[in-house]
């Protein structure tokens, strides 16, 4: 058979070839066919192996198990450990077959029964067949004692209760002279120490001394063939010691001291030109930086590190990055010697050593060495690989954020940064980035410059374009006049046109995307009255934009032009520096301080007059930095705040036409904002609206005026009811959102009922990231009705093809019954098809009632359409 | 819309090795084995996956892959890969000793192995794996104690075979 399914040129062919053989087996199974069952099920394991579906032949490894001779056992067991796992049900079948087998008379029938028990043994069967095992382990064929040790092993694993049963046995295994059984006695120890502290304890009183005479005797054992590997005696048998003496000596000053000269026989005696030899050194230098300090070791491992840095060995230096990661909390000093070997690997061609290497660099880097490290960080960033690249700039963001000694550098190292790799920024770095600039106030004209330059050079670089586009905007007229020269900038002449046509070019690049583009546009309208000498031509471009494809575009372009025409009085106002951005609340918001605490927040400046009536107060920028933050963006991709902290004219325009909108923004320029927009939105807005905002150029007055309004539309049920005034009415629609929007700005999206029978009721909670609406996390609470406890409960997930998922470990397998209680679990949804489909998901939920399965599955159709 | 069904990795146990795969260099499986517990689907996800990454690394690279918060130790003997996957804080080094144990002890057995041997006799390469590891543990270093308990269990096989076979002759003389 194997023959032919090789003969098979096409995967088609093989499929026949197997579904012929597949049949015929299953024929024979039907028959009862005793002489052929071994050679089937053979057959069966190596379609196993092809990937194709076995599952019919599980039973027929019982019966093979079930017979008495050996052949029949010995395929019967493999097929077992192959096919089956033990998650299944059939597994219960096989106990008592494997207690006969274990205390059967034939030693190789014994040891299979070991194996099969070893490998795939499941919590009950491991209760059942503990004390079998237990007294095999003085088994007198040393082939069955190691068997039966690692068996414990895989037991006291699952039932950790049981593990004081095998404490004894387990330290009389240790004065073995076999060295099979020796080490699966050793190792046999210390997975007892791992799960039970009484056992690490005895061991620790009676069994150092024997441990560190052993590893001596094998240490200084002379050229044994049988256990030689690469001129070395045994290294596995080393490698376990050294494990179970790490386990012993951690914490414990005595039995550290028992080991320190063994330990240093090892690490200074063992040959370092084989790999087996650098096992066991690799292994050495873990237990001396784990056991209880001893000044002198550590030096010796450090040392033994700096060696397999420099070897020539990929694997010896992958390890080494690895274990000086660790050694790194140990002793920092000594590490911070080997730096340059370590940036040396940053650059090395192999994946695996980099991403270690970038880690650890990541580590070494405090306040004092900063300068030099990002240097040669960013350095490298030029000629690394792509699929490195996102890697190591989000570390050197992150270094330069944590550890920047002035700003002037922090912004010079982001400029380099972002024109060298600009594409792999994430949003919140040149959010941070940004919220920097704005309040070094001293280097505004340094930076707009620079920036400046940099987009001269390259627009390749989409978060630079972004960053330079805004502080153009910004700060156009700093760019112009060489305000606040620095002494290391060279001077340059830029023309209030050039910077004009900088901006134009990012509206025009074909590259570029909505959310630059839209913040190019802002910094365009911000420089019609910074620049009166250009203003025809930003109106020229603001014009262009009007017949723009992309709606967003289009809407911004539309009211710019509005505002350009007829608002010539407010314009300046409107068009105002921003505020100075808050960095509290940025890095509070970083800090994941979400939810609540933001929509409390935002109430309260919302009804405060004097916080919205003065534009540069502080509360003011939080609210605008709040607000916006985790608003929707019905439109905008990006989400991202400050384009719609500049947007502060388009949000409630658009609310209409969405069905989201933003609560009051930017107080004046909104207000008037908010009025001038409102009149081409059909039906919502009045005349009387329009004619009090015209009319009333003192913005105090009619602040004061929405101020009532805004606490009117705070009443519940949107008291936006026939009888209100006209007036009222339009400035009403505009803000009645806000309720809901602060709503949303809690949990974001309201919790939904996602699956409901008559007694389990499922229900998810949403959450986004900010900056990130392809990605929803939902928390999935399940609970329980019915008087009964459901157990091996189990929540399957399916989603078309578009979205991804993946799940989290449930918070347990038990259901408290009548609702006592309930089952958390996790879920990521990533949308790749975000605002074009919405979210669906199919359900299965298993579990058990009485020891019957139950099966419920559903469809969840009632997702926020926006997710 | 087409679904596709998910769940959850379990990663109960922490044993030394998850499992070992054979790959030869076309990407065909020529062994398993798992010592902790992934579900069938995911058993040939994980192989796609890995032998995605594996197949494509260079000869120079390091033999340690990152995945999944996993470590893969694989090394090329011929046309084989032989992988191992193990926890992170698992010893690499020693691992790539095992693969090797394995591999001559699989070289003492067949008499220089091949491809083609692990292919037809792979219920024998299963019978010496288990002599080397149980749940994920090793169980014995001694090359030559392995191969004689494998070649003790083999002609044992044929040794029942044999009595099989002169009992059913001795019947058919019997009933003729």
């Amino acid at each position: 058979m194997i023959r032919a399914i090789r003969a098979c040129k096409t995967a088609a062919e093989e499929r026949a070839v197997v579904r012929k053989e597949c049949a015929a087996i299953r024929a024979a199974i039907n028959e009862n066919d005793h002489d052929y069952r071994h050679r089937n099920l053979a057959k069966l394991m190596f379609i196993h192996m092809l990937g194709y579906p076995t599952h019919f032949g599980q039973m027929e490894c019982l019966k093979l198990i079930a017979s008495a001779g050996f052949p029949e056992k010995r395929i019967g067991y493999l097929g077992l450990m192959l096919l089956l796992d033990e998650r299944q049900e059939v597994l219960m079948l096989v106990t008592n077959s494997l207690k006969q087998d274990l205390n059967h008379s034939n030693q190789y029938i014994v040891g299979l029964a070991l194996c099969a028990l070893g490998n795939i043994s499941s919590a009950e069967m491991a209760r059942d067949l503990a004390p079998d095992v237990e007294r095999l382990l003085q088994f007198r064929d040393p082939n069955t004692r190691k068997k039966a040790a690692l068996c414990s092993i895989r037991i006291i694993k699952k039932v950790p209760d049981l593990a004081e049963n095998f404490m004894y046995p387990a330290s009389s295994l240790l004065k073995e002279k076999h060295h099979g059984v020796l080490i699966t006695g050793v190792q046999l120890c210390t997975d007892l120490c791992k799960v039970s502290s009484e056992a690490l304890e005895y061991f620790r009183e009676n069994c150092i001394e024997g441990l560190v005479k052993t590893l001596r005797d094998i240490a200084n054992s002379p050229y044994s063939p049988e256990y030689d590997m690469a001129g070395i005696t045994d290294p596995f048998l080393h490698i376990r010691l050294l494990k179970l003496l790490r386990l012993l000596g951690q914490g414990d000053a005595d039995a550290s001291d028992c080991m320190t000269d063994i330990l240093a026989q090892v690490a200074s005696r063992t040959e370092s030109n084989k790999n087996a030899g650098n096992a066991i050194l690799y292994e050495c230098v873990q237990t001396i930086m784990s056991i209880e300090d001893n000044g002198g070791l550590r030096v010796l491992a450090i040392n033994i590190l700096g060696r397999f840095l420099s070897n020539r060995d990929n694997n010896i230096r992958y390890v080494g990055l690895n274990m000086l990661m660790k050694a790194i909390v140990v002793d920092a000093k000594a590490i911070q010697r080997h730096r340059a070997t370590i940036l040396e690997c940053v650059k090395d061609s192999d994946a695996s050593i980099q991403k270690r290497a970038l880690e650890l660099v990541y580590l070494l880097v405090n306040e004092s060495n900063v300068k030099p490290l990002t240097k040669e960080l960013i350095e490298y960033l030029e000629v690394s690989d792509q699929e490195f690249k996102g890697d190591i700039t989000a570390k050197i963001c992150s270094l330069i954020e944590k550890f920047s000694p002035e700003k002037i550098w922090y912004i010079d190292q982001m400029l380099k940064v972002l024109s060298e790799a600009g594409n792999f920024v994430k949003d919140e770095v040149w959010h941070a980035l940004i919220v920097v600039i704005s309040n070094a106030s001293d280097l505004h004209g340094y930076t707009v410059r620079a920036l400046y330059r940099a987009f001269r050079a390259s627009t390749e670089q989409e978060s630079l374009v972004r960053v330079a586009v805004w502080c153009i905007g910004e700060y156009g007229d700093m760019l112009v006049n060489n305000v606040g020269m620095l002494d290391i900038e060279e001077p340059i002449t830029v023309t209030e046109s050039d910077a004009v046509d900088a901006i134009e070019v990012a509206i025009k690049h074909h590259r570029l995307d909505l959310t630059t583009k839209a913040m190019a546009l802002i910094a365009l309208f911000k420089l019609s009255t910074r620049f009166p000498a250009c203003s025809e031509r930003i109106k020229d471009i603001i014009f262009q934009n009007k017949r723009s494809l992309v709606l967003e575009l289009q809407q911004r372009s539309i009211e710019f032009n509005c505002i350009l025409q007829k608002y010539q009085n407010i314009r300046s106002a409107l068009v105002e520096r921003m505020p100075v951005l808050d960095e509290a609340t940025l890095s509070g918001r970083k800090a994941g301080s979400l939810a609540t605490t933001v929509s409390t927040s935002t109430i309260a400046p919302c009804n405060l007059p004097n916080g919205v009536a003065e534009p540069a107060a502080a509360p003011i920028g939080d609210l605008l930095d709040l607000s916006s933050d985790d608003v929707p963006a019905p439109i905008s991709s990006g989400g991202d705040f400050l384009q719609d902290l500049l947007a502060i004219d388009l949000s409630p325009a658009s609310a209409p036409s969405s069905g989201t909108s933003l609560p009051p923004k930017a107080g004046t320029d909104v207000l008037l904002d908010l009025l001038s927009i409102g009149t081409p939105s059909p039906g919502e807005s009045s005349p009387s609206a329009l004619d009090m905002s015209s009319s009333t150029q003192d913005n105090k007055a009619l602040l004061a005026n929405l101020n009532g309004l805004a606490s009117l539309s705070l009443l519940p049920a949107n008291a936006t009811s026939p009888e209100s005034s006209a007036g009222a009415m339009g400035l009403l629609d505009v803000f009645d959102p806000n309720p809901q929007k602060r709503d949303e700005n809690g949990p974001a999206y309201p919790s939904i009922v996602a699956y409901e029978s008559n007694s389990l009721r499922m229900t998810f909670n949403f959450s986004k990231q900010p900056g990130d609406p392809q990605t929803t996390f939902i928390q999935a609470t399940f609970t329980n009705r019915s008087p009964n406890v459901y157990d091996d409960f189990l929540f399957q997930a399916a989603v078309p093809k578009f979205l991804q998922l993946q799940l989290d470990p449930a918070s347990s397998n038990i259901l408290p019954a009548s609702g006592n209680g309930s089952i958390t679990q996790n879920l990521k949804v990533t949308n790749t098809q975000h605002g074009k489909k919405p979210l669906a998901m199919r359900i299965r939920i298993a579990y058990k009632v009485n020891d019957e399965d139950v099966l419920e599955q559903g469809q969840i159709n009632n997702f926020p359409s926006d997710l | 819309m087409t679904f596709i069904y998910m769940s959850v990795m379990y990663e109960v146990l922490c044993v030394q090795i998850h499992f070992v795969l054979l790959i030869s260099r076309q990407g065909k499986v020529r062994l398993t084995k798992w010592y902790s517990t992934y579900s069938q689907k995911e058993r040939t996800k994980v192989i796609r996956e890995l032998s995605g990454v594996i197949l494509t690394r260079g000869p120079k690279l390091c033999n340690f892959v990152e995945w999944r918060g996993l470590k893969v130790v694989y090394k090329r003997y011929a046309s084989l890969y032989f992988c191992m996957c193990i926890d992170p804080d698992g010893n690499e080094l020693e691992i790539l000793e095992i693969i090797h144990h394995y591999v001559e002890v699989l070289d003492r057995y067949f008499g220089s192995v091949c491809e083609l041997d692990l292919i037809y006799n792979f219920h024998k390469a299963y019978y010496i794996l288990d002599e080397i590891l149980i749940s994920g543990e090793l169980q014995e270093p001694g090359k030559r104690t392995i191969v004689r308990a494998v070649a003790a269990q083999d002609s044992l096989v044929e040794t029942v075979k044999e009595q099989t076979a002169s009992i059913s002759t001795i019947i058919t003389q019997a009933t003729k």
